[in-house]
């Protein structure tokens, strides 16, 4: 480890090994750059564009990024932040986002990134999309109006759990997160709330029943410490405020 | 259960058709809906179990491409081809006349079945519209009373071998031509010179010819093919890009019609050269009318030692074609979409790098390059790269086909040398009162008359082709909201500025059109436009909101003029909301209505 590549970040130096991206490299380093779809247990996906970077004058998606020596990388400076706001504000009237009446509140990441990067209102006109909920599947309940399409239970359960789960179906705006059965119903698929699909959501899109306000709001992950600080929910195990099942 | 054993026996047969390859699910699924009008559950099921891949994979393709149905649709299935070219030449009310006189309403399948009408992003007739396709076949300079035909042809069932065929005539109009177009070249000469001067002297020609893909992204094409010959792997993959989307552009489907041997011999030097055995066109399903006559050449290039093994008696030198057929996605345009869908998946744009050179088709070295890039490589073997350098300008050399439409006397497609003013091509193409031009379509730029003198090359007006007239008479702001629409519906929903951004832009476009917006609006879309170009993970969103950030900057006026005075407009319509109560409670008195001018409008038939 002695001859080390490294880039800067905002000006502070972050060490790399060859084959990282910038979010890879950043997040050992300890330095945070918001994201939703990505997960570091996973292949980077590209999708959601909340990690926007600024590399040799271009904006580019942190976790696709190789990182590269002497590379001068902006994260935190007024342009990005206004960019990643008009992408969280967009993903919130996408759905139908309403966290005073969502049990994930306080333990969201697509809450706490989107306090993170200054958001307070929507700002954009809400397209109230119909979606429905599915409470077939006796653990767990999918709730479509907070799916961000991040792709990540359909990662982990196709590539950790091995039960190829959900998918993402369709173009466009009516691109959906779908249940890889002919009824389309997670009661009739071998899902279970300890797969790792159930603990990856960075939103409040899939939910585990029977446990509903176990730590009440204003006591949760994100009331206490903001996420640059704690991490993503998906990280951390049960007994720090986190999903994760150790 | 007769029934369904026949469905399941139809499938095995297509799918064996197909060598039962996953690859080939995209052609598989086009193949059974060609019998069976629509894809149902149990199709996509029994697909899934043929080709032993899950079932939200066949799912995942089914819905992602425009020209594949996962609802009941009619036998007959008639979509109009919806540029503003087609707009200008009156496409809606032909769209309204022919649902009238078949009595069904637009994109809806009458009850009995038997069609269906509606709407398609632009299929490439440009120059001969108002166009549409019936079953995936080009229909082309429709007018009323070809649509009274066509709708007695519907009614009495006939089936489309029989409809007369000059509906189908798709003409060329070459305007003007000059290297490639015009000089003569003589089938498998290209190849011959390979042969006789060996790979590496053909590639300095390359080289010394300067020629940059001419799809409109300008990338050096020596050095795609040098970085796939070198990159490490036996196996290659050269694949040519005719999945030509952009609105506005038909040079592709002409030299796919007129010059195919010249794009196929292109394709298979390059197969010589990067040592590659196998090469894929990719074919628009709107240009489905040419398939086979492509694969037609295709033989016959194979019977005179063209094509396939020991080409041109050289037991080393084998490589084969093959054309996948394309289903209504201009996304598949973007390379690695268009290897996505090659592959036969929904056509998602990876993420880049690594890019095509080293991880290609099945992650193989691949080079991709535009129909008109493959055919100009051929002739650069014959003819020599200077030669093809002594035309253009310092960084763009050589020629460029234009293809021509909008408001002008001879649209059609026009070579020119790169460096050529677009007043020229303006004056060439009889266009006397243009105001404006759309410049390699939507994705492209949109410019005023003070412009004008602007030429056309890579230092200064890049293109992939693209060339729309506007004349005084338009209303830029049609063109404008014709294009956020169809981003819209283009938009592959992968990332979240393309897939929220595209729709929030049409919404704002709307309401300023429908002349309900004010500055704050303006403002709006400018700001929306700079998140969506910086932002988005491909090229169709980074260029998505191009029209609108032009034509603010280059028709102001056209913006002003539709502006409310007050700062600020709700987004939503409240007269509109308050529709739904007026019904419900069968009111329609003066007292139901906010304004009087509300109520002008609402009592409008």
């Amino acid at each position: 480890m002695s001859a080390e590549h490294s880039f800067t970040l905002d000006g502070r130096q972050i060490p790399f090994q060859e084959g990282q991206t910038v979010m890879q490299a950043a997040l050992e380093a300890g330095v945070y750059i918001p994201h939703l779809c990505f997960n570091p247990e996973f292949a980077p996906h590209g999708s959601c564009r909340v990690c926007l970077i600024k590399v040799n004058n271009r904006m580019q998606a942190a976790c696709t990024t190789p990182a590269a020596d002497g590379q001068a990388v902006q994260s935190e400076t007024e342009e990005i932040r206004d960019i990643r706001r008009g992408i969280l504000q967009m993903l919130f009237i996408e759905g139908n986002h309403v966290c005073p009446a969502c049990e994930k509140s306080g333990a969201c990441q697509l809450q706490a990134v989107a306090y993170y990067v200054g958001m307070l209102a929507p700002h954009f006109k809400h397209f109230y999309p119909r979606r429905p909920v599915d409470a077939s599947h006796p653990e767990a309940v999918i709730d479509f109006n907070r799916c961000i399409l991040c792709e990540l239970c359909v990662r982990a359960s196709r590539d950790v759990d091995g039960k190829n789960i959900f998918a993402v179906a369709g173009r466009g705006l009516q691109a959906h997160l779908v249940v890889n059965t002919p009824s389309e119903q997670l009661g009739a698929t071998n899902f279970s709330i300890h797969d790792k699909a159930a603990q990856v959501c960075p939103t409040g899109s899939i939910l585990t029943k029977h446990q509903g306000y176990n730590i009440p709001i204003g006591q949760r992950l994100y009331d206490r410490k903001p996420i640059n600080v704690v991490g993503d929910v998906a990280q951390l195990s049960e007994s720090l405020g986190g999903r994760r099942h150790d | 259960m007769a029934e369904s054993s026949t469905l399941t026996g139809t499938i095995r047969d297509i799918v064996q058709r197909h060598g039962g390859m996953p690859t080939r699910l995209l052609q598989i699924l086009r193949d059974i809906q060609d019998r069976s009008t629509w894809l149902s559950p149990e199709i996509l099921e029994g697909v899934a179990e043929e080709l032993d891949i899950s079932a939200d994979k066949v799912r995942s393709v089914a819905e992602f491409y425009s020209f594949l149905y996962t609802a009941p649709r009619g036998r007959y299935d008639i979509l109009f081809s919806d540029n503003i070219t087609d707009r200008m030449l009156g496409n809606r009310e032909l769209l309204h006349y022919l649902c009238e006189r078949l009595k069904v309403g637009v994109n809806e399948t009458r009850a009995d079945g038997l069609v269906t009408v509606g709407t398609t992003s632009c299929t490439g007739m440009c120059d001969q519209g108002p166009a549409a396709l019936v079953n995936g076949y080009t229909l082309t300079r429709l007018d009323k009373s070809r649509l009274d035909r066509i709708a007695n042809l519907v009614e009495s069932r006939i089936p489309l071998t029989e409809w007369p065929r000059e509906f189908f005539e798709v003409y060329s109009n070459i305007r003007r031509a000059d290297i490639l177009l015009g000089r003569h070249f003589s089938d498998g000469s290209a190849l011959r010179a390979a042969q006789k001067r060996g790979s590496d002297a053909i590639m300095e020609e390359m080289v010394k010819s300067g020629l940059r893909g001419q799809g409109g992204a300008g990338f050096g094409s020596a050095h795609k093919w040098l970085s796939c010959r070198d990159a490490p792997g036996d196996v290659k993959y050269v694949v040519c890009n005719a999945d030509e989307g952009e609105p506005g552009t038909f040079k592709d489907r002409v030299l796919m019609q007129d010059f195919a041997d010249l794009v196929f011999e292109g394709m298979t030097l390059c197969g010589r050269i990067i040592g590659a055995r196998q090469g894929f066109v990719y074919l628009r399903g709107e240009y489905r009318y040419l398939l086979n006559a492509l694969k037609a050449t295709l033989q016959q290039r194979r019977e005179a030692g063209l094509l396939g093994e020991a080409i041109l008696g050289d037991p080393s030198f084998n490589f084969d074609i093959e054309i996948h057929l394309g289903a209504g996605a201009y996304v598949c345009g973007e390379e690695s979409a268009l290897i996505e869908s090659l592959e036969g998946k929904h056509g998602v744009p990876r993420i880049r790098p690594p890019f095509p050179t080293t991880h290609g088709y099945l992650n193989k070295p691949t080079v991709v390059n535009n129909v008109e890039t493959f055919a100009t490589a051929a002739k650069i073997a014959v003819e020599g790269g200077d030669w093809f350098a002594s035309r253009g300008t310092a960084h763009s050399k050589g020629t460029k086909l234009l293809s021509v439409s909008g408001d002008c006397e001879r649209p059609g497609i026009y070579e020119y040398p790169f460096g050529v003013s677009v007043d020229r091509v303006l004056e060439d193409c009889g266009a006397d009162n243009a105001q404006g031009i759309q410049m390699a379509g939507p994705a492209g730029h949109t410019i005023s008359a003070k412009q004008f003198n602007r030429l056309i090359c890579f230092e200064d007006l890049a293109t992939g082709g693209s060339f729309m007239v506007f004349d005084q008479s338009r209303d830029i702001l049609d063109g404008i909201r014709n294009f956020a629409h169809f981003f819209v519906h283009e938009s592959c929903g992968f990332c979240t500025p393309c897939r929220v951004g595209t729709s929030l832009m049409r919404d704002l476009v709307d309401k300023v059109h429908t002349g309900r917006g004010t500055l704050y609006d303006l403002e709006e879309m400018r700001k929306l436009g700079r998140i969506m170009q910086v932002s988005c993970h491909c090229g169709l969103g980074q260029t998505a909101p191009n029209p609108v950030l032009d034509s603010l900057q280059e028709f102001p006026e056209a913006y002003a003029r539709r502006l409310r005075s007050t700062a600020y407009e709700p987004a939503f319509n409240l007269n509109q909301a308050l529709e739904e109560a007026r019904q419900l409670t069968g009111r329609n008195d003066p007292g139901a209505y906010l304004y009087e001018e509300d109520l002008m409008v609402g009592a409008m038939p």
